[in-house]
């Protein structure tokens, strides 16, 4: 038996790794289609944007993020996009960051694909329904400058058309005019869109944070200051499953089916620490 | 679904292999790929700032508009370039100031607005379960970190209840962080098994 646990004491973690590894892989190959629970954070975003903003409404979605947090957050715009695709809310996206405007486009390109060739009797054209502001450094001065002007503060979208030129800006020049924005980040430019963004103009706002920041955020749900809030990639999961019930998606997409492999790896992980807990007490026992 | 035949999918699966690669053991291929990272990542940067903020901001207002007065944060921003001269090196404490100024006075007002509203968010309004581990959390939580008084008596049981809760958060900060971890690898294994093996849809 000690022989076992001292092996066990001293394994080399490239085997945990490994162990790990499979845990991830082998639900992508053989589904296993575990149940999830829709939270309230994620309903409540999910039901703000279908009831609240009209058709033709403008909802805004900053892409505050790199590729490092891609995974997690990616599938949020992505089901975001869809959403509003279905009842025909404008949507802006931006990035307080050269990276994520360079991963807006991809999302924009992606969703602009998938919708239209699923939904070839409602279109949708780049200017017209979607748009990505160009990107302008500055963060919280970008966000303020916004409150007072939008087609001052960008001058052009990212693909370098006068703002002034495109459909889409119909009407939209200060936050009065966007219904609802997200912003998707796994940092502390959060807090600077709703101290500034919320705070000062009081706009209706969501959160799209990483698993790693939702506990901090959650503070910001309490005192009113955000009505929604989808976490890491089980609130991509939430969301995309609502779209799936509510008939806007047919199938599962990106972040539902990365959920098997989520709760396999979490397993894993529980696991390994009960089995690393009882090993520790053994040996305290053996020492004492 | 087949296996990818473009080469950008290769390249991308390839460096993701490499990177990886360090969990067996440090060697040429992660060196290779965490250079090709950083390179690229400041060269990107380093790109759309010069086209967004010198092209759109300078350039184009002051050759094409004549807005002149681009000019004077055009200089601004050059001062911060003196620290690169021995003898003018003061001078950058000029844009400094400009910036420390306007950021504080920005942000001040704003950060005790939000402050209060997260004091106001603690405030039971209505006295539910929830509220009120709320409330004795956040109290219980802020008297630990008050050194003024020792921590005996009523002072030392209630700073229990708020390491307590420090612990709780710990925890519930680890899981989601674990989580966080698990979902980038689950992004990869996506990429992988799909965008270049095909083996997924």
């Amino acid at each position: 038996m000690m022989k076992i646990i001292n092996y066990l004491d001293h394994i080399d973690k490239r085997w945990i790794y490994l162990v790990l590894a499979i845990a991830v892989i082998f639900p992508f190959l053989f589904p296993i289609g575990c149940p999830m629970k829709i939270t309230p954070p994620v309903s409540n975003m999910y039901n703000y944007i279908n009831d609240s903003i009209p058709e033709g409404g403008v909802m805004l979605v900053s892409v505050d993020y790199d590729p490092s947090t891609m995974a997690e957050l990616h599938p949020m715009g992505k089901a975001l996009i869809t959403h509003c695709f279905s009842k025909n809310i404008r949507v802006f996206l931006m990035g307080l960051y050269p990276p994520g405007v360079g991963l807006a486009q991809d999302m924009i390109s992606n969703t602009l694909e998938e919708w239209n060739k699923s939904n070839p009797d409602n279109i949708k054209i780049l200017g017209n329904d979607i748009s990505l502001f160009a990107f302008v450094p500055g963060v919280s001065v970008v966000i303020l400058k916004m409150g007072e002007d939008i087609r001052g503060t960008f001058n052009t979208d990212a693909y370098g058309n006068d703002l002034d030129s495109l459909p889409i800006m119909a009407g939209v020049n200060t936050y009065n005019d966007i219904d609802y924005m997200v912003d998707l980040a796994g940092s502390s430019v959060i807090l600077s869109w709703i101290i500034y963004a919320n705070g000062r103009y009081n706009q209706k706002m969501g959160i799209g944070t990483t698993a790693v920041s939702m506990a901090e955020y959650y503070a910001y749900l309490n005192s009113g200051q955000a009505n929604g809030m989808l976490g890491g990639l089980k609130g991509a999961a939430e969301y995309e499953a609502l779209l799936i019930k509510n008939n806007v998606s047919q199938d599962r997409n990106q972040a539902s089916i990365g959920m098997d492999a989520q709760s396999s790896g979490h397993l894993t992980y529980i696991i390994f620490i009960i089995v690393g807990n009882i090993i520790y007490f053994i040996k305290r026992k053996k020492e004492k | 679904m087949a296996i990818s035949t473009s080469i950008w999918i290769w390249i991308a699966a390839l460096l993701t292999l490499s990177i990886y690669s360090f969990l067996y053991k440090d060697n040429p291929f992660y060196k290779f790929s965490e250079k090709i990272l950083v390179g690229i990542s400041i060269g990107y940067t380093v790109s759309i700032y010069f086209h967004n903020t010198i092209i759109a901001k300078v350039w184009n207002p002051l050759v094409h508009d004549h807005n002149f007065l681009v000019i004077v944060p055009l200089i601004l921003g050059l001062l911060m370039f003196s620290r690169l001269f021995k003898g003018k090196a003061y001078l950058s404490r000029i844009p400094i100031a400009f910036v420390v100024g306007t950021g504080c006075g920005m942000s001040i007002p704003s950060s005790f607005e939000n402050l209060f509203k997260q004091v106001q968010g603690t405030m039971p309004q209505v006295f539910t379960i929830g509220n009120i581990i709320i409330l004795i959390g956040v109290l219980s939580t802020l008297i630990y970190f008050f050194f003024s008084v020792e921590h005996k008596g009523i002072i030392g049981k209630v700073t229990r209840v708020g390491i307590t809760f420090i612990m709780i958060g710990f925890g519930a900060a680890f899981g989601a962080t674990i989580m966080a971890r698990i979902s980038l690898f689950i992004g990869r294994i996506q990429f992988l098994l799909g965008d270049w093996l095909g083996i997924i849809s």
